[in-house]
């Protein structure tokens, strides 16, 4: 038992490439990033770097896009957070009872999880959102709409529609994996005693869905505050900054204005973003995260 | 009695009909990608689209001619291989020490790496850029080995202790009192008895890494750019392929795909860290 408390020796070598690989990982560049935050550092002008204070973050919180850009990360991670969890609910409890084919509709329902990012973004825009020759565009003039122009009049929400249709299969996965544990005896009993099928739903498959509930909210934040690829194929950023997320303006500050001084500043402000949403949701679940 | 079963009948057939048409309408933009990489690419942007054609398979046999297709190929596949592999080789020994020698500290530690994977990419983007130019390693493939096998290795650790977890320590234990040194406790006795718990866990890294985007498109520009970039140079408004890009899109995402429906139960576990099983 005493081994329960020391690390032991073996314990210590075996975790520490790991560890020290991962630290390096995190506090090299988070140190570099404050570093350059400080300076004036353009690599278009590399002999031009100077001490600037806290400049970079007063250009960087009052350049225009970072307000809308600060709106449209919290739109995108929050809507789509709404989407698929509602989504996942409902079409996981309709496919937990036994039909015909089952498995195949399982099977289609989580396959665009494994689309890679670039590829699904590109359908979307070109197959189906194409205001021209897309599928949307023909099933709204079949029944006499005028086709929308998705990625100019609703950017937001075109960007909205395919990574929710990307992280939907995922919120699937998870609560039909975790509907398959659920007591059926009470789920009888309580419809034995004329519970309706709504009820049901409230007061077993709710509560019982409760944690991995959590727990898509808390994976998927992870990878939504992330969302670049689908901008950057897609839209740009653009119209203006309608889809300009804060990856996204960094990226531009970083790697199109080369302005490494405003986009260290940036990072760190998602950094601390991100780590708000983190600690939060670490509070919320981390507990059951690692009792199990 | 006899009323109730048939109204229950109704019920269990209509549900069956709606589970099958979300499935379908989830599933359409995948078929829809793979139909138009068989038509022409007048086929493809006609309208109203062509529903019946005589497909071909010009468009696949053009992307294989272009042996820059099989350079991104074999991107992606040396990249997503090679990070999978280093991370396995890191992980293994981390979640074994977690699982079978914990300390007060295990649990913190195990936290510490996931909040790892909470740090936004663009957060360390300039700094990684800046690093990978200095030393030389702008667009190659050992640079994105390393990043892919950083960026998931706070997964792959609490993928493989969720399984290290379930092992009963009494076989270590026995395997240690025979006189076993760690390393053979690792290799000898815990690798065979875990097989299946690693293998998922390369799965989805191998997944996580052929798909992942940001640190390719900023990281590499054509020699050691994986298909997800090639992929997204189609994003050019003078490209207009798309039954070309229809073709590139199914190849690139058909292996992963297939290995994705094989491990679906395995995943949920490796993706929530055994908190949902």
């Amino acid at each position: 038992m005493s081994e329960a408390r020391h690390p032991s020796r073996a314990g210590r070598l075996t975790a520490s490439p790991a560890i020290i690989m991962l630290f390096a990982w995190m506090i090299v560049p988070l140190v570099m990033t404050l570093y350059f935050s400080t300076q004036y550092y353009n690599l278009l002008y590399p002999g031009k770097t100077k001490f600037v204070g806290l400049e970079n973050f007063t250009y960087f919180f009052t350049y225009p896009s970072f307000l809308t850009s600060l709106v449209n990360t919290l739109l995108l991670v929050g809507s789509v957070l709404v989407i698929t969890v509602v989504l996942g609910v409902l079409i996981s409890v309709l496919v937990d009872a036994r039909f015909p084919g089952q498995g195949i509709v399982r099977m289609l329902l989580i396959s665009p999880f494994f689309i890679m990012p670039t590829v699904s973004a590109l359908v979307w825009k070109n197959l189906l959102m194409n205001p021209v020759s897309g599928l949307f565009a023909w099933l709204f003039q079949l029944v006499g709409l005028t086709p929308i122009n998705w990625f100019s009049d609703w950017p937001l929400l075109s960007i909205i529609l395919i990574v929710a249709w990307e992280w939907l299969p995922f919120a699937i996965l998870i609560f039909v994996t975790s509907l398959q544990s659920m007591d059926q005896e009470q789920k009888e009993a309580a419809q034995m005693d004329g519970a309706t099928p709504v009820a049901v739903f409230r007061h077993l498959t709710l509560p019982h869905l409760a944690r991995p509930i959590a727990v898509v909210v808390m994976v998927e934040s992870i990878f939504l505050l992330n969302i670049f690829a689908e901008i950057f194929t897609t839209t740009g950023g653009g119209p203006g900054d309608a889809t300009t997320n804060l990856p996204f303006l960094i990226f531009t500050q970083a790697l199109l204005e080369f302005d490494v001084g405003a986009a260290s500043a940036g990072g760190l402000v998602a950094v601390v973003l991100a780590n708000l949403v983190a600690v939060f949701l670490i509070r919320l679940i981390g507990k059951s995260l690692t009792e199990a | 009695m006899p009323d109730l079963k048939k109204r229950r009948r109704v019920t269990e057939t209509i549900r069956a009909i709606c589970a099958w048409l979300v499935a379908l309408i989830v599933f359409f933009p995948i078929f829809w990608m793979v139909l138009t990489s068989f038509k022409t690419e007048l086929g493809a942007f006609s309208m109203p689209p062509e529903f019946l054609f005589t497909p071909t398979l010009e468009n696949y046999r053009e992307i294989l001619e272009r042996n820059n297709y099989l350079h991104f190929a074999w991107n992606s596949l040396v990249t997503s291989g090679g990070a999978t592999l280093l991370g396995m080789l890191v992980a293994v020994p981390a979640a074994y020490s977690f699982a079978f020698h914990p300390s007060q500290r295990t649990q913190g530690t195990l936290m510490w790496m996931l909040s790892t994977k909470m740090l936004p990419g663009v957060g360390v983007l300039v700094p990684i850029y800046l690093l990978a130019r200095a030393s030389g390693l702008l667009d190659s493939r050992i640079l994105l080995v390393i990043v892919f096998a950083l960026v998931n290795l706070p997964i792959m650790v609490w993928m493989i202790y969720t399984y290290f977890r379930d092992i009963p320590r009494d076989i270590l234990e026995a395997a240690r009192m025979d006189g076993a040194t760690t390393a053979q406790e690792i290799y000898r006795v815990l690798l065979p008895v875990s097989r299946g718990g690693l293998a998922s866990t390369a799965l989805l890294a191998l997944i996580l890494n052929w798909n992942e985007a940001f640190w390719s498109l900023n990281l590499t520009t054509t020699k050691a750019a994986p298909l997800s970039a090639l992929v997204a140079s189609f994003a050019s408004p003078e490209g207009l392929f798309w039954a070309k890009l229809s073709a590139i899109s199914t190849l690139a995402c058909a292996p992963i795909l297939i290995l994705g429906w094989g491990s679906q139960k395995q995943l949920v576990r490796g993706l929530t860290f055994g908190a949902v099983k």
